[in-house]
């Protein structure tokens, strides 16, 4: 019992069912199997976002580039689907995913070859990849009815209960679960985040790995894309405007560091959940956005309190060998 | 305060002025390490000071007590006669003593007038900085050291290395230091630049300050110093005047000491060489280097710090490229271009900063070990987390590994457990050739004894070790033949049968026999 209230996503988890259960007291309907399914299906794009920006942050980086990324990708299934509307939707979600494939390869490519801080680079394609976005549609917007029912109708289709959005959360959920606790390459992200010189020693390829951080990253950019254009009906320049930074800080409410080599699945997936109950309860119980705002800020700073709190230990004994030396 | 009872080569020291700087008794510990117990120091102003001793021997950490980094566990502080303490680095500032180190502390962007003048700038009256009287000041104060050639408003970044110990050395001048310590100056300069320093020194001792100098060259030592106090293993030793003491005798008390570990009983089983090295270079590290390991066999790499011992390790470990050369493993020539193809031809380097480039903190202890080997316990790239366990369990069990299980996170662990996790990791990967680098600096003499009996058993067991280390009694206790290294070139191989430890020093500092 002890080992598992370790795990701060057990902290994190009895956060959210605190939460819901306050809400419940202003809103009886919200505990509501239903609702709350609703709350996850609307949750569900910044989840597998989170996720993808988890592994980017796990190895020390970041990627502030997922929302342009989302932006454009979004932008050119959109109008690939306007202008083809026979092309089938599996196809166009594979389109979407390979677009951001690309766009995430070029961060990549920058961080490892050219070895600039990924920050530098992702602050940059951010406005590259909304500038792009311009150019493409030459600024116009695609409408609902310039899309295919398909293409609107995909995400919505009931399968087993759930929303097939819900269900693509589920599925990147579990496989994102699976890389990271079952394959060479999710174990290296740990590793590189936490040590890289003892990582390059043991033979792991820094560069190599950081380059596949960012093309995960930008296929869940990509992926993001197509359901959250297919789920707003609008693709415009403006689409996910600086929505960077929900991403960002759901990772760190969910108990991902900054620094990189701690972080897990269930933390970034509670932590976009957190901020999904958020932004769907306040409204309904006649909070107003601004405190919305205060509360989501709030927590991102006692996150990141809990979690130094957590680190502090690790800290010292640095500070021992230091001394030591 | 009686600061000559001590054990150890004490000689009379003439009645000079009186000491301006006394350390009576001073001990200091660290968590399982004790790094000075009861040492004594006196520097008189006018005299150069050297502080001689091995690595480890405690001279950084009385260093950090002088400047007021680190506060003494017991002992005495006294200047110009009277008891004192030095609460913070601010404080001994306060007192005139400043240090100069290898890679000197001062501020690249700043100009050399405002790294002089820095914490306590001339003000005008309205309380900004004076900058006129700060430039001229800078200039007046690098004229006397005969240093007028630095441009009081040049960019420190870009002086020579020489220049900016000039400046430190100005900026001690401009404090009014009288207690200067220089913490191996000469590392990284040049012979011409070496001898500018030497001027400056002089200088310094004209003008009444007392100079610590330490120095690991013993030419330097002889040509610029006139006392000299020797510590080992973190106890003052011996001091006295240099003009009455020989290179032989400060040799003997640096390396002198009792035998308080039991290394194990071997009986070397050498085979056929299993790695050769030819005419390995470095563009700047290293030369020429040549050397054979036989199966079976412990061969230690001796040298002063900054020998280049480690980046030749390096390099055969396929982390840092060579510039010519040649490696071979059981007769086939390789040439690594990362960890991981030494790694994948049997070669694994143990590196020397177990915090920073062994164990990785945060992951549990099973995951560490099989960090180098996930390719052999994953298939296309998924894990087998059975066999990742079991190898994980079968080497730390080997190396009988004090932990609550396997899942623990290594930062849990003592030094000398964490040490064991990381050589467990690189046993797992089934290696023939094992480079070791200090494996038992900093760890507790347990450890250190389990560290050095799993050694014996590697190489019983046929492995072929390499053991670079900076401690002479595991160098004669451990290896079979020792390899001497000096300023990136290879000084001499010796048999370690009647080898003894006043040879290795020679040879490694370079003093004829």
């Amino acid at each position: 019992m002890k080992n598992f209230l370790k795990y701060r996503e057990i902290w994190l988890l009895a956060g959210i069912v605190v939460l819901i259960g306050l809400i419940s007291t202003r809103f009886p309907g919200f505990a509501d199997p239903a609702n709350l399914r609703q709350v996850f299906n609307d949750t569900s794009i910044l989840m597998i976002l989170a996720l993808g920006q988890m592994v980017v942050i796990l190895t020390r980086s970041i990627d502030l580039s997922m929302a342009s990324n989302l932006c454009f990708t979004g932008m050119v299934v959109a109008m690939l689907n306007a202008t083809h509307p026979a092309i089938p939707i599996p196809v166009l979600i594979v389109v979407a995913v390979l677009v951001g494939l690309v766009l995430g390869a070029i961060n990549g490519f920058l961080v490892w070859r050219l070895n600039i801080p990924s920050i530098v680079v992702t602050l940059g394609t951010l406005t590259i990849y909304r500038g792009a976005t311009f150019v493409v549609s030459g600024g116009a917007w695609v409408n609902a009815d310039q899309m295919s029912p398909d293409f609107i109708n995909f995400q919505r289709a009931a399968f087993l209960g759930l929303p097939v959005l819900s269900w693509i959360a589920i599925l990147v959920i579990a496989l994102f679960f699976l890389v990271m606790t079952r394959t060479q390459i999710g174990r290296s992200m740990y590793a590189i985040g936490v040590n890289p010189t003892a990582s390059v020693y043991a033979g792991i390829d820094v560069g190599r790995t950081k380059f596949i951080v960012f093309c995960i990253s930008g296929m869940i950019g990509g992926l993001a894309g197509y359901l959250w254009i297919s789920r707003y009906v609008i693709a415009s320049v403006e689409v996910a405007n600086g929505y960077e930074l929900n991403i960002i800080a759901a990772c760190v409410i969910g108990g991902i560091s900054i620094a990189g080599g701690i972080g897990s699945v269930g933390g970034a997936v509670l932590g976009a959940l957190f901020l999904g109950i958020i932004s769907n309860a306040l409204p309904v119980i006649n909070i107003s956005p601004f405190w919305q705002m205060a509360i989501s800020g709030s927590a991102i700073i006692l996150a990141v309190v809990l979690n130094a709190r957590g680190e502090r230990r690790q800290g010292r004994i640095i500070l021992r060998k230091a001394e030591a030396a | 305060m009686d600061t000559t009872a001590h054990h150890g080569t004490i000689k009379e020291l003439p009645p000079a002025s009186a000491p301006r700087l006394t350390l009576s008794g001073i001990s200091k510990s660290f968590p399982g390490v004790r790094a000075l117990h009861n040492v004594s120091l006196s520097l008189y102003p006018g005299q150069v000071t050297a502080l001689i001793g091995e690595n480890g021997a405690g001279k950084s950490t009385l260093v950090k007590i002088m400047t007021g980094i680190y506060q003494p566990d017991a002992g005495e502080i006294g200047i110009d006669g009277e008891v004192t303490t030095l609460p913070s680095a601010h404080a001994a500032f306060g007192h005139g003593i400043t240090a100069i180190h290898q890679e000197t502390v001062l501020f690249d962007d700043l100009s050399v007038a405002e790294n002089i003048f820095l914490g306590h700038a001339p003000r005008t009256r309205f309380g900004t900085i004076d900058w006129r009287t700060m430039r001229n000041n800078a200039r007046e104060v690098l004229e006397t050291m005969r240093a007028g050639h630095i441009d009081a408003d040049a960019r420190l970044r870009d002086l020579g290395i020489a220049n900016k110990h000039l400046v430190a050395v100005a900026r001690a001048m401009s404090i009014d230091a009288r207690i200067v310590i220089m913490d191996e100056p000469t590392a990284a300069l040049s012979m011409k630049e070496i001898e500018e320093l030497f001027l400056l020194i002089e200088f310094l001792k004209s003008d009444g300050k007392a100079v610590l100098f330490i120095s690991h060259k013993f030419d330097e030592i002889y040509r610029i110093a006139d006392r000299y106090t020797v510590f080992r293993d973190g106890e003052m030793v011996g001091e006295g005047l240099l003009k009455d003491t020989g290179q032989n005798e400060i040799v003997r008390m640096m390396v002198g000491r009792n035998v308080d570990h039991i290394f194990p009983q071997r009986a070397p089983k050498i085979g056929a060489p299993v790695l050769s090295v030819s005419g390995l270079s470095h563009p700047t590290e290293f030369d020429d280097i040549g050397f054979e390991l036989r199966k079976g066999e412990i061969l230690g790499f001796y040298g002063l710090v900054g020998a280049g011992r480690s980046e030749v390790m390096q390099a055969i470990a396929g982390i840092t490229r060579t510039s010519r050369g040649t490696i071979s493993l059981e007769g086939n020539s390789i040439a690594p271009k990362s960890a991981a193809d030494s790694i994948e031809a049997g070669i694994v380097y143990v590196p020397e900063e177990r915090g920073k480039q062994g164990v990785v903190i945060g992951l549990p202890i099973f995951q560490n070990v099989s960090l180098p080997s996930l390719a052999r316990t994953s298939k296309s790239g998924v894990l087998k987390l059975a066999e990742e366990f079991a190898l994980a369990r079968s080497y730390t069990e080997r190396l009988d590994l004090r932990a609550s299980s396997l899942s623990q996170d290594v930062g849990t662990l003592s030094g000398g457990n964490q040490q064991k996790v990381v050589i467990a990791k690189w046993l797992a990967t089934a290696p023939k050739v094992i480079i070791l680098d200090e494996p038992t600096k900093g760890i507790d003499i347990g450890s250190k004894a389990a560290v050095h009996g799993f050694m014996a058993e590697l190489v019983a067991q046929g492995l072929s070790v390499i053991m670079v280390s900076s401690e002479l009694p595991e160098i004669l206790g451990m290896s079979d033949r020792v390899v001497v290294m000096r300023e990136g070139r290879i000084a001499a191989t010796y048999d370690n049968k009647g080898l003894d430890a006043e040879t290795l020093v020679r040879t490694a500092a370079g003093i004829a026999a």
